[in-house]
């Protein structure tokens, strides 16, 4: 199993399934049906950050520091949590401003500066390329492990020819894989999609690859986690390797490893890359803030475990960072160290790709293009010649970085400085976070506030870090490490200005962010932006505001035929084609002046392709005037905040100006029915008038002008003549009453009485009448006293119409009428209900409108008919009278008799 | 429930996720237990798990439309 041809079968073997996982990835990409479109898939590609070093190094740190292997990866998880406000902002950024990598972004945010790009792909170059080493090394080394075990491995590399050596094919391996799937497009900051998918992947293996080694570890050699513990804690050796003691630098130490793997986490190229860059969806981020966490919990789950089970077996290998493999071979197992090998090798394959993507682009768009534009010849180059020319330094710069962490791990592979890349490393990368961070929420970090912040911690870095590093390889004086620089004992690397006692990482993160973030605040507190600074910082901590999307920037002026050629000569026909037809355009001609929208696309997809500074370089070659229209996106953002506030008055202005106009509307709708109530009633009034009128005329005429009359039609026809004129005068008398009462005028002499004798009086007064109609009036009084306070008069008027009322419409055959008196709560109910057809829901409320008179329909008509009929104006008044007196009147159905009941409520007289 | 409501359990999240990882606390749970070695991997595992549970409550439960 453990024989050369198979361990190289089964490597290459997987190598080549990454390139179809890839090509796959990439087909399903141009079908439009990505493979990468979810949070899962972005977690999984996060976790790039699980190298090698991770996979072999996490167990030989437990082993040797204790816990501290925890740090690097709670750091993350702190990161990652505030991935919905921090990384969520940065991807909005790089997705507006086309970032092609962090060197990009630091550039952009500083004023598209070619020279701060430079310097910090040069910062990137020097500091992570031997990181790469680092993982070719341990592919050797875990080739070595497996195929020669249980005989020793300490081997020199250099020693050897390097075609014998397995991870310099992997690296070309990788080479042609990054080539294929990491150039495919020219603009670097379209996703790469089949990539992505293969690193998921690998993602995947490892973390199979590790649990599986922890739980055979755990369950297999161990009885599980009790029986492990157990057996530790009777070795004195090892009680104490798990306790803070064994951290070095104690709690500071603990704390600066802690904040070193939180910047790191942010600011490596390759998280960069994966976190930023090749982010499809910024939705994603939530799910991925909690499941990428997750998936560090899973990984370094076993990793304890594994450490202490290694220091406890005899596994014939001194080296703790290769326990994952040992322990396994140890126990003479063949599948299961394969499956670690492989687990190694897709950790390794896995930071090796993402990380030389990110770093060619940065060496491609931000030391290589910057020069080659400043070269006047090749401006004059053919349609899209520069096109290929941009990938081949692309792919050039993929071969060389790869090329130069072989020669790293090949030459130096054994040293110390190697060894200790993983740690030191960070703390380069570390170096990119404040021009980073505070850039995204300081509006006046400026230029060279952030390029001498960079520089000096990078040099202190250097100091601190490599240096040192360097001397305990050999390769320098180690007495500046003991003595301090010149014999100076402040400047002792380990123990810079007399800091002693610190672990070293501790130390030189404290040390370089304290000149980084020091100088980047001071300086920019007392130099000026340039005014392209000021926009790019302006988006940039802007950037989650919506008031941003659909503003204009530019202003100058150019022709389309200009921008095409630009575009045509950097990036090919095409995509020129693309970038400059929008859909639904007319064509144009090319002599046309290019709208400010235009050239903004243009230059988002230069920089998409080149970076920001060069983008801007060429556009600038062809735009005239002032390009940018700076003063207004100034003043836009400076406002928006305050439009924002004015935007929600206006928006409360305008809806009270709407209920205003609502009421407004109301009002005057009920004016217009008002005044039509008023034509209707003078109308009403007039016709009321005129029937006596006309019936007193006629008679009056008649008597007049008929001498011959005999005396009984005499008599008859004065009888009718004097009650017409009653009629009349009791007509104009409730007319008089009924605008006494809407004008507020009517006189009321209220008093104590009691209700009960008032309607006994009532009731006697229109008893006769009653009997006469044939009505029969049944009165029910429940109480022998009603204390109400009202105008006697006028109540007794409103009982009298209430009867007459009821009295009229009750049946025709057999009218009955009931009066009923009652106590309801503090009031007193007085009810007046007739056996009539009763009045339906909708008319209830209209036989208190004034000259209302209930229609009656087919049978019922007839039943009215021949009636005295009411001049339409009892009940309004008597509601008006009532409603005086604080009491209500109101139609309901009858309880006892069928029709209609009307009822007063008076209130209670107070004793 | 509002966004800049979430931002700010998000935030308090964030903090105690710092405070339980880091010294003072991390000291507090530094000390040998009875049959053996330091708690301190299992104290830190189990905050851990708690912080990366009240992150995914927190961020499954955050509805908003863009």
């Amino acid at each position: 199993m453990r024989t050369e041809p198979v361990v190289l079968t089964v490597a290459f073997g997987y190598l080549a399934l990454l390139f179809v996982i890839a090509a796959w990835g990439d087909r399903r990409a141009e079908q439009g049906r990505s493979v990468i479109g979810s949070p899962t898939v972005y977690a999984l590609s996060i976790a790039v950050y699980c190298t090698a070093w991770t996979f072999y190094g996490s167990v030989g740190r437990a082993a040797e520091y204790g816990p501290s292997f925890l740090l690097i990866y709670l750091g993350p998880t702190l990161a990652m949590l505030m991935g919905p406000l921090l990384i969520r902002k940065m991807v909005r950024i790089a997705s507006t401003q086309r970032i092609t990598s962090i060197a990009d972004f630091i550039s952009a945010r500083y004023g598209k500066s070619s020279s701060l790009g430079a310097l910090v792909a040069l910062i990137a170059l020097i500091g992570i390329t031997p990181y790469i080493a680092l993982q070719l090394k341990a592919i050797t080394l875990s080739h070595a492990v497996l195929v020669s075990y249980p005989e020793a491995t300490d081997f020199r590399l250099a020693d050897e020819s390097f075609w014998t050596d397995k991870s310099f094919w992997v690296a070309l391996v990788l080479a042609v894989f990054i080539i294929l799937f990491g150039t495919r497009h020219l603009d670097a900051s379209e996703r790469h999609e089949g990539m992505v998918a293969a690193i998921a992947f690998e993602s995947l293996v490892k973390l199979v690859a590790f649990l599986s080694v922890g739980v055979f570890v755990l369950f297999v050699l161990f009885n599980g986690p009790a029986d492990l513990f157990a057996q530790v804690a009777d070795d004195p050796a090892l009680v104490d390797k798990l306790g803070l003691a064994a951290v070095p630098g104690g709690a500071t130490g603990w704390f600066g490893t802690l904040a070193l793997a939180f910047f790191a986490f942010l600011a490596l190229p390759r998280q960069f890359q994966v976190l930023v860059v090749e982010n499809v969806d910024e939705r994603h981020l939530k799910r991925a803030s909690w499941l990428f966490p997750l998936y560090l919990l899973a990984i370094n789950l076993f990793v304890i475990p594994i450490a202490m089970a290694g220091l406890l077996l005899p596994t014939g290998s001194s080296d703790p960072d290769s326990f994952v493999l040992t322990l396994p071979l140890a126990a003479g197992l063949d599948g299961t160290p394969l499956l670690v090998f492989i687990g190694g090798l897709s950790a390794a394959t896995s930071m090796v790709i993402v990380e030389t993507i990110a770093l060619s682009t940065m060496v491609s768009n931000q030391l290589v293009m910057p020069l080659l534009l400043r070269s006047r010849h090749l401006h004059l180059s053919t349609q899209g010649e520069l096109a290929g020319w941009l990938l081949g330094i692309r792919r050039v710069a993929i071969v060389l970085i790869l090329l130069l962490g072989y020669l790293y791990h090949a030459l130096i592979g054994d040293s110390y400085s190697l060894v200790t890349i993983g740690l030191v490393s960070f703390a380069a990368a570390a170096q990119f976070a404040p021009a980073m961070l505070i850039g995204m929420y300081w509006r006046g970090a400026n230029r060279i506030g952030a390029s001498l912040g960079l520089s000096a911690g990078f040099l202190v870095w250097a100091y601190t870090l490599l240096l040192p590093g360097f001397a305990q390889s050999g390769w320098l004086d180690a007495t500046f490490l003991t003595e301090g620089l010149w014999g100076v004992a402040w400047l002792k690397p380990y123990a810079l200005f007399g800091l002693d006692g610190w672990d070293i990482y501790a130390h030189s993160l404290l040390w370089s962010l304290v000149a980084n973030v020091g100088l980047l605040v001071g300086v920019s507190l007392f130099t000026r932006q340039s005014p392209l600074e000021q926009t790019q910082a302006a988006l940039f901590t802007e950037a989650m505001n919506p008031g941003l999307e659909h503003t204009s920037l530019w202003r100058g002026q150019t022709t389309r035929g200009e921008l095409k050629s630009l575009l045509g000569r950097y990036l090919g026909a095409s995509a020129t084609a693309r970038v400059l037809d929008n859909p639904g355009d007319t064509p144009r001609d090319d002599s046309d002046p290019a709208p400010p929208a235009l050239i903004a696309r243009a230059e988002r997809a230069l920089s998409g392709a080149l970076g920001n500074a060069s983008a801007r370089v060429l556009i600038n070659s062809v735009v005239r005037g002032e390009a940018l229209d700076l003063e207004s996106i100034l003043s836009i953002l400076d406002t928006t905040s305050q439009a924002l506030e004015y935007n929600r008055q206006l928006e409360q202005k305008s809806r009270e100006l709407a209920r205003i106009g609502e009421e407004l509307r109301a009002a005057n709708e009920r004016l217009r029915e008002l005044d039509r109530l008023k034509d209707e009633f003078v109308a009403m009034v007039s016709h009321e008038l005129r029937t006596p009128l006309t019936s007193i005329r006629a008679f009056a005429e008649i008597l007049r002008d008929s001498d011959s009359l005999p005396d009984e039609k005499r008599v008859h026809f004065l009888d009718v003549v004097v009650l017409e004129s009653q009629r009349l005068s009791r007509l104009i008398e409730e007319i008089l009453d009924l605008a006494r009462l809407e004008s507020g005028r009517l006189t009321l002499n209220p008093q104590r009485l009691d209700l009960v004798a008032l309607t006994r009086r009532s009731v006697d007064a229109v008893h006769r009448l009653q009997e006469d109609r044939g009505v029969a009036l049944e009165v029910d009084l429940e109480l022998n006293e009603a204390p109400v306070i009202g105008d006697p008069d006028r109540l007794e008027q409103v009982i009298i119409n209430l009867l007459d009322n009821a009295g009229k419409f009750a049946d025709d055959d057999a009218p009955r009428v009931r009066l009923h008196l009652a106590r309801h709560k503090a009031h007193y109910r007085l009810s007046v209900e007739d056996n009539g057809p009763g009045i339906v829901e909708e008319e209830r409320e209209r036989v208190f409108e004034k000259f209302h008179q209930l229609q009656y329909h087919g049978e019922s008509a007839d039943k009215v008919r021949g009636r005295p009929r009411g001049s339409g104006l009892g009940l309004p008044i008597s509601r008006g009278i009532v409603a005086h007196l604080g009491g209500r009147l109101w139609v309901e159905d009858a309880p006892t008799l069928g029709g209609a009941c009307l009822i007063m409520e008076l209130p209670q007289a107070p004793h | 429930m509002s966004e800049p409501r979430r931002h700010a359990r998000l935030v308090a999240l964030v903090v105690l996720a710092a405070l339980l990882f880091s010294p003072p606390l991390v000291l507090v749970f530094d000390h040998p237990s009875a049959t053996g070695p330091s708690r301190l991997p299992l104290y830190l595992f189990l905050a851990w798990a708690l912080v990366i549970g009240m992150a995914a409550w927190l961020m499954e439960h955050w509805q908003e439309d863009g």
